[in-house]
């Protein structure tokens, strides 16, 4: 096995007294395509959060690019390479789509996507420069936001639920873009409800059951009842 | 011709109050953070500017090149000390935190400089006017303090249109968690807000001490006034904030022109209205929250 | 094995009847105690009912007001107008006065309430200003200058005795009246809004309608407490040192009141009384540096010790002198 961009070494996450994940053990390669899937609430919206920084591990190891990370702020998680698309698009509003695309390389590292780089990939965005973030469609709010994160040049890209709420077309769409990401060499780790979606782009996936992984391996690997056991926590006969 | 000279005195107040009203408008649009000790801050900044222009000899608008940024680290540093641990919790800690920095302000002056009134010295540009005719004369004072307040205000808007920062600022706003997967370190954001919002308030209560008397207890009425300005205004717009701050001005112009007495209440009674009728202010997109 | 649901504890047993007594002992304190103590018992006791009020908008139903002082200022001025005015009795007018400020609480809430958080708190502030200043245009009610209540006709010794058994009523009916709220459906309602707003929202609650009851109540109970007080002051002015209409001399006490004996606790706010109380006749000739101290000790809890004393206590212990909250008790039968 190839060195870990990402290791993740018995963590534990939790809100207050809610605990959400238990004892996660994960990694990622460099150039790896990882999807993480499982059921509403099963904990992975928070596993990416605790890999940006918006919350904090109570327990465990995360390191990156060999050095742990998991007492490092998430504004300078940034600069080091990691981005992350975030649930629910959260463009700002106020601001035009230009400067949502230019805010996400104001930190950042040196590399392949610039301004122009990403309205070549994304031609939608260039006659949206000057609108503001507010009036976008849910297809535009996403396409932007997975510009903005491209923008910091990260080495590893987060991308957390990216097709939900869209319709199935507006989906394809916005997938069509995970291997224009991958041809620059980016190390993607996509969290995702849908299940063939996300099996589909994925080099490896880890399916989360109750802030537990409950199964993980190659996609062609393992059958369908497998992933349904482990996505519903029972057997489930399927005809 | 009085009514004239009245509503002219008033949109010159006016701009007083706007810029009173300024960082609160900014502290409130970029943290969500009410800070109740806004207008003690001011007149703490009119008190220390008293004691730098009588112990070193200087006009107090000397004095500014002092205080200013003093006041800046100020709010730079109560952000970073206090504010920040009652960001995004119950309101009522952060009520009571800022609330609770006015009392403290408010009695620290009263033990150094007791309870007289004082006022700033500012020599010649206090009393000099310019006679427009009989009954209308703009004094020269004012003047600087409207202009003052429409170069600051624009000033801001500009920076929060034009810079990097500016941007991290709407951005922090907008979505603070956010901002922060964008390499915003919003921490900094809050503190440098916080420093924008005590400086221009110093500046204002320095002006207000350069035109009234003050003494250790009317920070308050400062808050109160700039807080209307806000709400008439319209929250998340600095030019609302300019306009609310004029309405008001106006308004209390007007109502010491019926009866001395009726000017605070006569300005409270548009705060109210605004509040009843239009919720959202003159120039606002948000409810007032 | 039975299951039950039980709000007493051994502790809340003992405290009850501690409580009772000092009630007992307090109510004969006329026939025991100075003059003195009587009339300082009045302004410990309306002060507590004050901040026990307080606590019940700001840390039960999540309605943070730095405006109350506007009730304190209806409640005393309403009684100068019942008695000075208009003649009437003056016990009574201490009861009507309380009812005049919770009369007028409605139209000052309609307004106030359509801010929220931190502007809900400056709007309650600017709303009493202008009643303050409403009040002061009345040349009946000794406008700037301040008023005496007309005691014609009272001996002065009835008229102290009654003075402090309304305030005594006055301050231990209000942490009755909390405890009684809390336990009531309102107070349930309140408990599911302080958890989660939205979540009470759907499960029906009106939140609005709650919040604005409370917030009545507290008026009431608030212009009562201004009225006892200023019954044995007699001397009413508006703003100032002592001004029923001052923000510093009624709401920033009792915000530290509430805040550092422990807010969203019914014994937090008595504690807090008595200690202030105390600690304020004790740095009497320090007012200032009392002032600025208290000042900071709130900062700090607020930042750093957000259940303040009795929370904290609460927490080490496990002990609810006032048992609100229902629990589950599993019983082998």
């Amino acid at each position: 096995m190839t060195e870990s961009l990402l290791l993740l070494d018995k963590v534990d996450v939790g809100y207050g007294d809610f605990q959400a994940l238990f004892g996660i053990d994960l990694h990622v390669a460099e150039a790896e395509t990882v999807s993480i899937i499982g059921a509403n609430g099963a904990g992975k919206s928070t596993l990416l959060k605790a890999i940006v920084g918006l919350v904090q591990p109570m327990r465990g190891e995360i390191v990156y690019e060999g050095v742990s990370i998991a007492h490092t702020p998430a504004h300078k998680r940034v600069a080091q390479g990691i981005a992350l698309v975030p649930e629910g698009r959260r463009i700002f509003d106020s601001l035009t789509v230009e400067e949502n695309i230019v805010i996400g390389g104001d930190v950042g590292r040196p590399g392949p996507w610039t301004k122009q780089r990403v309205l070549e990939a994304f031609p939608l965005l260039t006659r949206l420069l000057n609108r503001s973030g507010e009036g976008l469609s849910g297809g535009e709010r996403q396409t932007l936001a997975i510009a903005r994160a491209l923008m910091s040049n990260p080495r590893l890209l987060l991308l957390d639920e990216v097709s939900l709420g869209l319709a199935p077309i507006v989906v394809r769409q916005v997938y069509e873009a995970v291997p224009i990401i991958k041809a620059q060499g980016t190390t993607v780790l996509i969290v995702e409800q849908d299940v063939n979606q996300a099996l589909a782009v994925a080099d490896r996936f880890y399916c989360l059951l109750e802030g537990r992984i409950s199964l993980s391996g190659t996609p062609g690997d393992v059958s369908k009842e497998q992933i349904t056991e482990a996505y519903f926590g029972m057997s489930r006969r399927s005809h | 011709m009085v009514w004239t000279n009245a509503i002219i005195q008033g949109i010159l107040l006016g701009g007083l109050y706007a810029l009173f009203a300024t960082g609160l408008s900014l502290s409130f649009g970029v943290m969500r953070l009410v800070n109740l000790a806004h207008g003690d801050l001011a007149i703490f900044a009119a008190f220390m500017t008293l004691s730098i222009s009588t112990s070193l000899k200087i006009n107090p608008l000397v004095a500014l090149l002092i205080v200013l940024p003093a006041a800046f680290v100020v709010g730079y540093l109560l952000q970073l000390v206090i504010f920040d641990r009652v960001v995004g919790v119950d309101p009522a800690f952060q009520i009571v935190a800022t609330f609770g920095l006015g009392i403290v302000i408010q009695n620290a002056l009263l033990e150094k400089y007791t309870a007289d009134t004082r006022g700033l010295n500012i020599g010649r540009l206090k009393t000099s006017t310019i006679k427009v005719n009989d009954t209308i004369g703009i004094g020269w004072l004012p003047l600087f303090t409207f202009i003052t307040a429409v170069v600051v205000l624009g000033s801001l808007a500009l920076f929060l249109k034009r810079t990097k920062l500016g941007r991290a600022f709407r951005a922090t706003s907008d979505d603070p968690d956010a901002a922060r997967l964008m390499g915003i370190d919003i921490k900094r954001v809050f503190a440098v807000a916080m420093a924008l919002a005590i400086a221009t308030v110093a500046l204002a209560g320095v002006l207000f001490g350069a035109r009234s008397s003050f003494d250790p207890f009317v920070g308050p009425a400062r808050l109160i006034y700039a807080f209307e300005a806000v709400i008439i205004g319209g929250l998340g717009s600095l030019w609302g904030t300019l306009a609310g701050g004029v309405t008001l001005g106006v308004a209390q112009a007007a109502g010491r022109q019926i009866n001395p007495q009726w000017g605070e209440l006569f300005g409270h009674f548009v705060f109210l209205a605004v509040l009843v009728f239009r919720p959202t202010g003159m120039f606002g997109k948000v409810q007032s929250r | 094995m039975t299951t039950r649901v039980v709000r007493g504890t051994l502790a809340s047993r003992v405290f009850a009847v501690v409580a009772i007594t000092a009630v007992v002992v307090l109510a004969f304190l006329p026939s025991w105690g100075s003059i003195s103590l009587q009339r300082k018992m009045v302004e410990l006791l309306t002060l507590m009912a004050l901040a026990v009020m307080w606590n019940l908008l700001a840390g039960f139903a999540g309605v943070v007001s730095v405006g109350q002082q506007a009730f304190v200022g209806l409640g005393a001025y309403s009684m100068i107008a019942f008695v000075n005015v208009h003649h009437q009795n003056l016990y009574w007018s201490v009861l009507f006065s309380a009812l005049v400020a919770a009369v007028l609480s409605i139209p000052i809430g309609l307004i106030a309430f359509r801010l929220r958080g931190s502007y809900f708190a400056i709007g309650t502030w600017v709303l009493a200003e202008a009643v303050s200043l409403i009040v002061i245009l009345q040349k009946s009610l000794g406008a700037g200058n301040g008023v005496s209540l007309n005691i014609k006709g009272h001996a002065l010794a009835t008229r102290q005795d009654n003075s402090y058994w309304f305030a005594l009523i006055v301050g231990v009916g209000a942490v009755l009246v909390t405890y009684l709220v809390l336990r009531s459906r309102l107070g349930l309602q309140m408990q599911a809004i302080r958890d989660s707003e939205d979540g009470a929202r759907g499960l029906g609650a009106n939140v609005y309608r709650t919040r604005f009851l409370v917030w009545m109540l507290a008026a009431f109970w608030t212009g009562l407490a201004g009225a006892t007080y200023y019954l044995q002051q007699l001397r009413v002015q508006p703003a100032g040192t002592g001004g029923a209409f001052s923000v510093v001399q009624w709401t920033a006490p009792i915000i530290f009141i509430v805040v550092i004996g422990g807010i969203g606790t019914i014994e937090g706010p008595v504690i807090g009384a008595v200690l202030y109380y105390v600690l304020r006749e004790r740095f009497k000739d320090h007012q200032t540096v009392y002032f600025i101290s208290m000042g900071i000790i709130a900062i700090a809890v607020a930042l750093l010790l957000q259940g303040g004393i009795w929370g904290t206590i609460r927490r080490r212990l496990g002990a609810d002198l006032f048992p609100v909250r229902r629990r589950l008790v599993q019983r082998q039968d």
